[in-house]
């Protein structure tokens, strides 16, 4: 465990986590492939993305191992970033709330995809 | 480094403690890896305010958000399977990282050749995701007419957001290319046989960061 002598670790855990992060990433692309919408998508993609960032960090990355001086280091600035992120959407949603509110904007617009414009590519506006 | 050795008898909290409050050397890792974490803590600050941005963009236009499953479908000869192409690039840099895990792994054993191979397999794959992101980036300039300021799908801010976040992340991987494909090059010629091996894990360690910003991107951009 001592970081002078480097972060040595059995090859095991390392293939375990390769693995579990291919499976992870698999998990990701059904919940799109499967068109899982709405509240309970953003909940598993939001949980596949968590849980692979924490084994990239904690195993690949070595940060389990390492001692707290330096774990506090990177696991701490980033902290005040959620701040901004909670600001953001606080914000966010009171900018699109006043202009579908004042601006009259479709609240039930929808985009057009790549086969909607390559199927009226006749019919051009 | 016998002192230090003592100091880090405590772990936790009393070895935090004793870290900082000894009056001298507070990260007990090679200056180069205090270093690299710095400059990683700082570059997830750079990423994080893009996605915060896109964030921002994104709730506040009123114009309907493209959807990325269509844009990104690929057809190979049927028809276009969803989101194929980024599932691709994201397994091409998951496999990526663990070469570059069993990289870190044989250099601390001083295995020059494996360390070389899988270093260099590192660079192929990093290489080859850049390629399919110019792939990407071509079929939606040049088939789909994106542009940073508009698209025909929906809200103009698809395309902005979409060419500054994956590009300055492509232009991480491919500045992490090179930078392997250097360290590999010393490791073979025998380099750090004396200086020891901590190098791969310092180029490891930006290897797996730009893997883990991929990880974000492609669940908020791509995914939801």
């Amino acid at each position: 465990m001592s970081a002078e002598a480097g972060q040595q670790h059995p090859l095991g855990i390392y293939y375990k986590i390769w693995i579990l992060l291919f499976v992870l990433s698999s998990f990701s692309y059904a919940v799109d492939y499967f068109e899982v919408q709405g509240a309970m998508r953003w909940s598993l993609v939001i949980l596949f993305m968590v849980l692979k960032a924490g084994f990239i960090v904690a195993i690949f990355m070595h940060v389990m191992w390492e001692r707290m001086a330096l774990v506090l280091t990177i696991l701490g600035p980033p902290v005040v970033l959620l701040l901004l992120i909670g600001f953001m959407v606080i914000e966010g949603n009171y900018t699109s709330e006043t202009r579908y509110e004042y601006r009259g904007h479709d609240r039930d617009a929808v985009a057009l995809t790549p086969s909607d414009l390559h199927h009226e590519e006749e019919e051009a506006h | 480094m016998s002192e230090a050795a003592l100091n880090q008898a405590a772990g936790g909290v009393d070895g935090l403690v004793d870290d900082w409050s000894a009056d001298k050397q507070a990260y007990h890792v090679p200056w180069g890896k205090a270093m690299m974490w710095i400059f990683l803590v700082s570059d997830t600050f750079i990423f994080t305010c893009f996605l915060t941005g896109y964030l921002n963009v994104r709730l506040t236009t009123t114009q309907p958000w493209p959807n990325q499953s269509e844009i990104f479908a690929l057809s190979f000869g049927g028809d276009p399977i969803p989101l194929i192409l980024i599932a691709i690039m994201t397994f091409i840099l998951i496999t990526s990282s663990g070469t570059m895990a069993l990289a870190v792994n044989f250099g601390y054993r001083k295995d020059k050749a494996k360390t070389f191979m899988f270093m260099c397999a590192t660079a192929a794959f990093g290489a080859s995701f850049v390629g399919m992101q110019a792939f990407e980036w071509s079929k939606l300039i040049l088939e789909e007419g994106v542009r940073p300021w508009g698209n025909p799908f929906g809200a103009p801010q698809f395309g902005s957001v979409f060419f500054m976040i994956t590009g300055f992340h492509g232009l991480h991987v491919s500045a992490g290319v090179i930078y392997l494909l250097v360290i590999a090059n010393r490791v073979r010629k025998g380099y750090y046989d004396n200086k020891g091996y901590e190098i791969v894990e310092i180029a490891g360690l930006y290897w797996h960061f730009v893997d883990l910003v991929w990880v974000f991107i492609f669940a908020f951009f791509y995914l939801l």
